[in-house]
């Protein structure tokens, strides 16, 4: 089919034009979150689909509020029995266990990162963020101002996750208390 | 005045300022009010009622008299208390209610004729002609009594809100907070210590006192910056904690840069909500009045706040100063000032048998202030003896005790109210009255420093111990431990007004006249007098009032009991609350992929709930909307139109029970579907009223994706929910919104095939793509989705593509589009075309409405239940009187019908009773030549072909209209299917 194409369409990330974004010391960075495919375990298939899940990739389903990683794979738990699968393809065999469905598109993925990301998100995000309570293993669906997200948290940074039709807006409420905590910094 | 060698101001750097225009020079370290003292200013405002000339009381945030706004034009911030305010550089304030000036105040007639304006005289006087109270007396009475007032400005101040989580919240840097937070610190515990003040130390940097043998100050300052090294601990200076809310959740204002000349980008306030484990209370105390006769001359102050004036920041309201009180602790601002230099001209203790405890000053026991002289500022006080001997002293500054009420606030935030101490003659917090929260030092009576190091070291131990940390008590470091003793005093007797609350002008009279009509109960005084109101909320004068209430009827103090202490402690901007949430903060912005292309073809964007949507496309020549709307819909109707239609909700479902489920959801029948083809369905509320519409196409077996309107997506996603696991639970049905993952475009017009055919991989047909038939498809090696469905009632599709290439096909899409003599169609043209049609939206389906009422009632299937299917079938909400949706045009082509007019029949009184239905949507017909409206009429099935009236009363308009059938165009469907 490829050499019988009438059209050409062009990729667009969600975050286009609007990022990266620098304050002080914090980066707000599009992520590129490869293949994203929710996983909602069929009726009683949660244990089969975490035990696929880890011959497939070596990680296990995520218990609520957590993260499980791999080598370029990670499962993020986003509600009641769903997670999303990030990074790959997903494996042939976990449509036995599990409903799958492609949100490659749906999401704009970005990164918070430096010393200060805390605190920057301590002004838009209810949640209690600080490494102890929110270590790497951490993921939450939460508010961002009046936006409801994904937060977890990797090696790098703080991850967010917004509807991608919503990435204008997060850019716009980040920038602006980024803005707002190197302020305080400046003033002392 | 400056006092020599006193305070602790940097006199290396003046800080120079205006007020009311003029300038003075103060020192860094400074607040306006010491500034101002320092600068021989004792006028600092005028009263809320009766414009009397007022000083500063006070040296803190329960200031009630020196209020000033500060700065101008769109940043003017007014009712900022001057004891709060720290000096910085060009820092400009003005007075507050007072014209044409401080000094001179017309208004101040009102004092005169106070007489007239006792408690009630509002309520009394204003009473008739009863229409007048709204447009006249009261616009008049705020003019003349009032606290300052908002520009009326956008201000572009950044403000801030933020949340901040710890395991033990220290309120209060004083020294019982200081050594709760190190204590809690030092067992690991997360601290977070809020301090009021600028600085740490609380009551030590008022007071000329020794901790561990160095000056109280410097102790706290040392042992602040011990705590601002431990990575557990996180000092807020200037941070007010306002509430006490369930949960452990407290709220706080921090005062970010209110004491800078140039903020930058850090913002003025922040709004903190801080969820803590456990909370130790250290917010100190705060000093009361005594009333007597023109106590509220400026230069009478609390005796307390007159010795911080004195040892923080080196200067005083005069030289010649009285010291009165009922304690102990008035002694100590005799003493400070005596040893300052000053000439403290007498001690006047109530107390009879009081002892002198400050050294060589003329000691009064027994006697009372019964009056202060002078009028903007004291000049002389009278002294009234045991035996009523009078005496007159020359002085310039008048200190007041009438004890100390521990800040006990925050700890009834949650319904506690507190206990009665005799022994301190004030209100002391319950135990337990908060959960998680503990209370040490003068909060909860305990005045000597000494025993307040100790209660906050054992309190800070013991809520770090509540949360399983360990830890030993510190060294508690020697200090003062005065004991305090206090006799009750509330009042002076003699002729004159003696003020009690100075924020609302209410005196004792008012109070006794309150209990003398029958306000008897603390809370009636309140609202009848207003004691209590305002911006400082009765901090120096609640518990004297109340005592005069109780004095005056009969009962005692605790029997009497306090008003609610309700949040915030401190005033608290609504611009910090609301932080973030102005212009583009207001609510999150959705846009579709083809956002951008739209904008630049000049299409105005219109909001349909959180999103935007183009409204049209206007061409050059084009003036209004309506030329614009008309030509596309025939645009659409002859040649191909394209428009964005992502915004509908996307639901993917998975699972062997789908049919079933969406059976169970939807009023008609969907397990009978077949894979590759799609249906109309109706979802009804569990009331058995219209949620919502939209088409399912089975993609597979076992994949399904619905749509919904754009205005129903979350409430039809959170509805499947809800029905899943309430009625479902078993069932092998997954579900997943897919909205934000497909760019989808509708292609309507009779050339949309054409189209299509020109940018897909492989070429459809009606045989491959008949009506209601959807497929996976390939555009440019893309996997898109196509659905042969249709809202104009045209030959169309509905083409998705994963959102990445949206913005790419939209563009593709209007290239081979306006190549065939279409293009683009907004929402506008949207609604004329679906009206033309017949097909409802939400403004037919707007809550009200029945499957019955839009005639769909068969659609509910009788094979099998659904939700709403019984409560559907109630009587009353099938009868045939029920208003019907109809189809409605002018008798008079040409004339207009307007949406939300209500029709009556010919010749009727169009009044309410006579109302037969009302119009939802109206749209002017190209295809047609008229005006078509879709509405609701009562029998309206039964009456096609009939004429009734139209009137609109909010636009005065009336048009004769003919009712038809709701479809006007192309009855049969051979458009779409053709």
């Amino acid at each position: 089919m490829e050499g019988d194409c009438v059209v050409d369409l062009t990729a667009l990330t969600p975050c286009s034009g609007l990022l990266p974004l620098r304050k002080g010391d914090v980066t707000l960075s599009e992520l590129d979150p490869g293949r994203i495919t929710s996983l909602m375990p069929f009726p009683g298939q949660g244990a089969a689909l975490s035990r696929a899940l880890e011959v497939a990739y070596g990680l296990g389903f995520p218990a609520p509020g957590q993260v499980t990683r791999a080598e370029g794979v990670a499962c993020v738990w986003t509600g009641r029995d769903q997670a999303f699968l990030m990074g790959p393809e997903p494996d042939p065999t976990l449509a036995d266990h599990a409903a799958m469905t492609d949100q490659s598109d749906a999401w704009a993925v970005v990164l918070l990162a430096g010393e200060g990301a805390e605190d920057v998100l301590a002004r838009l995000v209810p949640i209690d963020l600080r490494p102890a309570a929110f270590p790497e293993s951490s993921a939450a669906r939460t508010l961002c101002q009046h936006m409801t997200v994904s937060i977890s948290r990797r090696a790098e940074g703080l991850q967010i996750m917004c509807f991608r039709s919503m990435a204008r807006t997060l850019a716009h409420e980040i920038a602006d208390v980024m803005a707002s905590v190197a302020g305080r910094r400046a003033a002392g | 005045m400056r006092i020599d060698g006193k305070g602790r101001v940097d006199r290396d750097r003046p800080v120079k300022f205006t007020f009311d225009g003029k300038a003075f020079s103060g020192f860094a370290g400074d607040t306006l009010a010491s500034a101002l003292l320092g600068a021989d200013v004792r006028l600092m405002g005028r009263s809320f009622k009766y414009h009397r000339p007022r000083g500063v009381l006070t040296a803190g945030s329960e200031e009630p008299n020196a209020l000033v706004t500060v700065r101008s034009g769109a940043e003017a911030d007014p009712n900022t208390r001057a004891t709060v305010q720290e000096l910085y550089e060009g820092l400009e304030a003005v007075s507050q209610n007072r014209w044409p000036s401080l000094d001179f105040d017309v208004l101040g007639v009102n004092d005169l004729a106070a007489p007239f304006f006792g408690a009630g005289f509002y309520y009394k006087t204003f009473m008739w002609p009863k229409s007048f109270w709204e447009k006249l007396y009261e616009p008049m009475i705020r003019r003349a009594a009032g606290l300052g007032a908002l520009s009326g400005m956008a201000n572009a101040d950044r403000y801030e809100k933020a949340y901040a989580f710890c395991d033990v919240l220290v309120i209060g840097g004083g020294p019982a907070g200081l050594m709760a937070a190190l204590t809690a610190a030092r067992t690991g515990a997360d601290v977070i210590l809020a301090s009021e003040d600028c600085c740490f130390g609380g009551r030590l940097q008022a007071e000329d006192e020794d901790v561990d043998g160095e000056a109280g100050c410097s102790w706290a300052t040392a042992l602040a910056g011990e705590l601002a090294t431990m990575e557990n601990v996180r000092l807020m200076p200037r941070t007010t904690v306002t509430g006490a809310y369930d949960g452990g959740t407290y709220g706080a204002l921090e005062r970010v840069t209110q004491h800078l000349a140039d903020p930058g980008d850090a913002p003025l306030e922040c709004f903190w909500r801080i969820a803590a484990k456990r909370v130790v209370l250290c917010t100190g105390a705060l000093e009361r009045h005594v009333a007597f006769r023109d106590n509220d001359r400026p230069g009478v102050m609390m005796a307390g706040a007159l010795r911080a004036y004195l040892n923080r920041w080196g200067v005083a309201p005069g030289r010649r100063v009285v010291i009165f009180g009922n304690n102990d602790d008035a002694h100590r601002s005799a003493r400070d000032m005596q040893h300052a230099g000053l000439e403290v001209v007498a001690l006047v203790d109530s107390r009879h048998d009081a002892e002198n405890l400050a050294g060589d000053v003329p000691f009064f026991p027994g006697w009372q202030v019964a009056r202060a002289h002078g009028a903007k500022g004291v000049e002389a006080v009278d002294l009234v003896g045991p035996q009523g001997a009078i005496k007159r002293l020359q002085a310039e500054a008048l200190g007041v005790s009438g004890g100390w009420n521990p800040a006990v606030h925050l700890t009834c935030h949650l319904n506690g109210r507190p206990v009665w101490d005799e022994r301190i003659a004030g209100f002391v917090p319950r135990e337990g009255a908060v959960p998680g929260m503990s209370v040490a030092g003068a909060a909860r009576g305990t005045f000597s420093t000494t025993a307040c190091l100790r209660e906050g070291a054992e309190a800070g131990l013991a809520a770090a111990q509540a949360l399983g940390f360990s830890g030993d008590l510190p060294v508690i470091p020697e200090a003062g431990d005065e004991a305090y003793r206090i006799r009750r005093l509330w009042a002076v007797p003699g002729k004159g007004r003696a003020w009690l609350d100075f924020q609302n002008d209410v005196t004792v009279k008012d109070v006794k006249q309150a209990a003398t009509e029958n306000y008897r109960s603390v809370e009636h005084m309140k609202r009848y007098t207003t004691q209590g109101m305002a911006t400082d909320q009765g901090k120096s004068s609640n518990v004297q009032a109340l005592a005069i209430l109780a004095d005056a009827t009969g009962r005692d103090i605790p029997e009497t009991g306090t008003t609610t202490f309700r949040p915030p402690y401190v005033p608290v901007s609504i611009a910090a609350m609301g932080a973030g949430a102005q212009g583009k903060g207001f609510a999150p912005q959705r846009f579709t992929t083809s956002h951008e292309a739209s904008v630049a073809r000049g299409a105005p964007m219109v909001e349909a709930g959180l999103w935007y949507r183009p409204s049209y496309f206007p061409k050059p020549g084009e003036t209004t909307w309506q030329e614009s709307c008309a030509r596309e819909v025939k645009m659409v109707r002859e040649t191909v139109g394209i428009c964005d239609v992502s915004t509908l909700g996307k639901i993917d479902l998975q699972g062997r029970d789908v049919g079933a489920f969406l059976d169970f959801v939807y009023a008609n029948t969907f397990s009978t579907l077949k894979p590759g083809r799609v249906r109309y369905g109706l979802m009804l509320r569990e009331d058995g009223h219209v949620m919502d519409d939209g088409t399912t196409a089975r993609l597979s077996e076992n994949q399904w994706v619905m749509t919904t309107t754009t205005a129903a997506a979350g409430q039809v996603m959170k509805h499947l929910d809800w029905v899943r696991q309430a009625y479902c639970r078993q069932i092998d049905a997954r579900f997943i919104s897919v909205t934000e993952h497909w760019a989808q475009f509708a292609v309507a017009g009779p050339k949309s095939r054409e189209v299509l055919n020109g940018l897909l991989d492989s070429p459809i047909d009606d045989d491959s793509f008949p009506f209601m038939q959807c497929g996976p498809v390939s555009i440019g090696g893309v996997a898109a989705r196509l659905f042969r469905i249709s809202f104009s009632g045209e030959h169309a599709y509905e083409i998705a593509v994963p959102a990445r290439y949206g913005a790419s096909l939209f563009e593709v899409l209007l290239g081979r589009a306006e190549a065939l003599g279409g293009g683009p169609y907004g929402m506008e043209a949207l609604n004329v075309l679906r009206i033309e049609k017949g097909h409802i939206t939400h403004a037919e389906i707007h809550g009200r409405t029945t499957a019955f009422d839009i005639g769909f009632a068969r659609m509910i299937s009788a094979k099998k239940d659904c939700i709403g299917k019984a409560l559907a079938a109630r009587p009353g909400l099938v009868e045939e009187d029920r208003e019907q949706l109809v189809g409605l045009r002018p008798v008079t082509t040409g004339r207009a019908l307007t949406a939300g007019a209500h029709l009556f029949d010919e010749g009727a009184e169009p009044v309410r009773t006579n109302d037969l239905g009302y119009v939802t949507s109206v749209g002017f017909s190209p295809s047609l030549g008229t005006y078509l409206g879709l509405g609701f009429l009562r029998n309206g099935r039964a009456r096609h072909g009939e004429e009734i009236r139209m009137v609109d009363h909010v636009r005065g308009t009336a048009e004769t209209c003919i009712v038809t059938d709701p479809v006007a165009l192309d009855t049969d469907g051979g458009r779409l299917r053709g």
